[in-house]
């Protein structure tokens, strides 16, 4: 009796050495169409509403008018600058999930440079206290857990997350102690009479109409090139990613690893705090617990999907903040719950992730066999 | 801060005085098919509070006449910037009038309202809009401590029947936030209680949430482990409800019905009726009129009400709830009535006192009739005293 004849399998993976900005681009575009049209396919079987008006009302909700633009590219901007600050800690392999609490530190520091000196400060020696101040809380905030990790080396990912219920309660006594009703806990808008500190376009040009979050965008956006290059060409990009390949590597190549983990981690921080303020200053007017909304976390998929690219992070902070913005329109037009657009977004991100496997490996049929092994 | 909260009182009171006069120079009237209507909720069907709400826009729509696309709804959204997001948007849209439905809207409502002087910005349970000095800035909430107060005799009269009139049994109370709403609401549950049952006392817990399922569900049974043989509630949710029906306890709710959540121990909901305010301010567009800048009514208006008696109430429940609103409705019972409740076990003759500045500002809100006068002189309600026999259990803010 002959031996049983080995089975082909039908299908092999290989992994990619390489892969062609073009196949790279392709797979992905690919996979967010094979998503979209998967979503279109459960929309109409769940609701039996028109898929294609549903997409076309998401774009209506998130960019169909000049403002809704402006508000889609501010809440982009601040999910941005968010991801930029983690993305050095985690190119350094330092889990930063303790951004939520350094942009809540950070508004903070603001909203009381708003409150105490708001109506008595020239406002440029206003706006330069409000951003020392964010820094400044954002970087203590961060530099704490990265202190005892380079020392007694703690578990990074519970301090940051830790020290974000911290921030959450500093929060809430703030909005007790600020409050502006007797047992409401509301902080109320900060000088709603006044404006003072509230960052403001009116001094410029016209160009955009009479509201914009132009300046938001500028400063984040030179923060993004800044961001890059400091990764990409400097020397202290380079020992970050050193250290986030191997620490013994780093160490032989007479990296001061400690000091790098507190320069990096001072930054990160720093940064957040700035997003505090941005938020602060820049688009709520006043703090509470939910000012950081859920963004701390949302930027580390930004980050991770970028592949720490800040470039590519501009199109995926982009995606997810028109996701949401959109939402509010499928609920208000379609009657579906703001809960369709995150089954949406969920849909699209999980095809974008899977698509990542095309991107590595590529597959091979039975027939193709023979090819293959050459 | 004190000043500024004694001249809202004063401004509120002034204007209510004159409102007469006010009437005179109205807006242009809008014709009916050219009217859009915008409205801001922070919640959506699952959530009671807007549920509420959605069914008295729906009330307006039908008693005004307007079709589904005059009436633009933003569902879900929180008390943050996207509220001032929400309400210009809709303003961009040409809403000539847009309703907020909570508390934390205000600030952001009256930013868009000062961009927008020709767009009616109408802001439920808020105190500012008199003292925004905006004239298309409006407050509105109703008398829901009336419906709390006969929700409190149908829970009484189960205590009653249970436990007998002396009983001296412990009843709790799921509470969102501790302020003057939710404590003038509390306040009037157990008034109503005690005018059945004079010895309960109560137990408040707060949760520190609108509205939190899970968390009102394990609210109350914290109560009920307590040692509380009834529940009522102050928040969105039917989770005090499920809890009840979990442990076989009876149960007094807020906006909806909660038959369907506690079928065998659901007595009744103290409910509002959006309804009545919807259509008042629609029309006061239509006819070219003003808007109250403090609008505030009751039962006789038909602004609040009991929903449906459950089976488990007890025998007599609907003659005693309908001579509480008939004594409500000719002015013969003030729900507090300050013969009826003491603070340390005094009687409270005067609200405008050194000690009571904090919280009152200085306004006196005590008649000469001896009653509290809630909700008279602004719409959203200013009852703070934790009376005698009430027992905070914690505070959130």
């Amino acid at each position: 009796m002959a031996a049983p004849k080995q089975k082909e399998p039908f299908v092999r993976i290989v992994k990619r050495d390489s892969i062609s900005l073009g196949k790279s681009v392709a797979i992905r575009i690919a996979a967010i169409l094979l998503s979209l049209a998967f979503c279109a396919v459960l929309i109409y079987s769940i609701t039996h509403s028109n898929p294609v008006q549903v997409y076309r009302s998401m774009m209506d909700g998130a960019i169909g008018t000049g403002r809704r633009t402006w508000n889609t590219l501010r809440d982009t901007m601040i999910l941005l600058v968010t991801a930029l600050a983690i993305t050095p800690a985690f190119k350094m392999r330092f889990w930063n999930i303790g951004a939520e609490g350094q942009i809540l530190v950070g508004g903070i520091a603001t909203a009381a440079v708003m409150r105490y000196c708001g109506n008595s400060m020239p406002t440029l020696l206003l706006f330069a206290l409000m951003i020392l101040v964010s820094l400044a809380a954002g970087l203590i905030w961060g530099l704490i857990p990265a202190i005892f990790k380079a020392r007694w080396n703690t578990n990074e990912t519970l301090f940051t997350l830790m020290m974000n219920y911290i921030a959450i309660q500093l929060t809430s006594f703030f909005s007790i102690a600020w409050e502006a009703k007797k047992g409401s806990g509301n902080i109320g808008t900060i000088n709603q009479k006044t404006q003072a500190g509230w960052i403001s376009t009116s001094f410029l040009p016209d160009i955009f109409g009479n509201f914009n979050y132009s300046i938001n965008v500028f400063i984040v956006l030179t923060l993004t090139v800044l961001m890059f290059i400091y990764l990409q060409y400097t020397k202290h990009g380079y020992e970050i990613a050193v250290v986030g390949q191997s620490e013994n590597t780093a160490r032989y190549a007479g990296i001061n690893v400690k000091k790098v983990i507190l320069r990096t981690m001072a930054l990160s921080g720093a940064i957040c705090g700035f997003a505090g303020f941005l938020l602060v200053s820049g688009s709520s007017h006043t703090i509470s617990t939910s000012t950081a909304g859920g963004r701390g976390f949302t930027a580390i998929i930004v980050s991770w999907l970028a592949k720490f690219n800040p470039f590519v992070m501009i199109l995926i902070s982009f995606f997810l903040v028109f996701m949401g913005n959109g939402a509010t329109q499928i609920a208000s037009e379609f009657q579906l719950n703001e809960s369709a657009s995150e089954v949406i977004t969920g849909i699209i991100l999980f095809f974008i992730l899977g698509s990542e496997f095309f991107t590595n490996y590529r597959l091979i049929f039975g027939k193709h066999r023979k090819e293959a092994n050459e | 801060m004190n000043l500024f909260k004694k001249f809202a009182v004063l401004a509120t009171t002034a204007a209510m005085a004159c409102g007469a006069a006010f009437a005179a120079d109205a807006a242009e009237p809008i014709a009916k098919e050219d009217l859009k209507v915008g409205i801001i909720y922070i919640g959506d069907e699952q959530e009671g509070y807007t549920y509420a709400h959605m069914l008295g826009i729906d009330a307006m729509k039908e008693a005004c006449g307007l079709s589904d696309d005059q009436v633009i709804a933003k569902y879900n959204i929180p008390e943050d910037e996207s509220v001032y997001d929400a309400a210009v948007d809709l303003a961009e849209q040409g809403c000539q009038i847009i309703f907020g439905n909570s508390f934390g809207f205000e600030d952001y409502m009256i930013q868009a309202a000062t961009e927008y002087p020709d767009v009616q910005f109408c802001h439920a349970t808020g105190y500012q809009a008199a003292s925004s000095e905006l004239e298309n800035m409006h407050n509105y909430f109703t008398s829901v401590y009336e419906s709390r107060y006969v929700s409190g005799i149908v829970a009484g009269m189960k205590l009653a029947e249970l436990y007998g009139e002396d009983t001296d049994s412990k009843i709790g109370y799921v509470g969102a936030y501790s302020y003057a709403e939710v404590i003038s609401g509390y306040t009037a549950f157990y008034l109503g209680v005690k005018s059945i049952c004079p010895n309960v006392t109560m137990e408040v817990k707060y949760t520190g949430s609108w509205a939190d399922q899970a968390l009102e569900k394990e609210t109350a049974e914290a109560l009920i482990a307590d040692g509380c043989v009834l529940i009522s509630q102050h928040a969105d949710t039917t989770g005090a409800a499920a809890g009840c029906e979990a442990n076989g306890v009876y149960d007094v709710g807020y906006n909806v019905s909660m038959l369907d959540a506690a079928p065998n121990h659901a007595l009744t909901s103290a409910s509002i009726n959006w309804g009545p305010y919807y259509t008042y301010a629609v029309n006061c567009m239509i006819n070219g009129e003003t808007i109250d800048t403090d609008w505030c009514q009751g039962y006789s208006e038909g602004a609040v009400a009991l929903t449906e008696l459950g089976t488990a109430c007890a025998e007599g429940t609907q003659e005693a709830v309908d001579a509480a609103w008939a004594a409500i409705a000719d002015g013969s019972l003030h729900v507090f009535d300050t013969s009826t409740w003491t603070v340390n076990g005094e009687t409270v003759t005067s609200t405008a006192t050194d000690d009571l500045a904090e919280t009152y500002y200085g306004t006196e809100y005590i008649s000469p009739d001896g009653y509290f006068m809630e909700s008279e002189l602004a719409s959203a309600p200013s009852f703070a005293f934790i009376i005698d026999g009430i027992t905070e259990l914690n505070q959130v803010y």
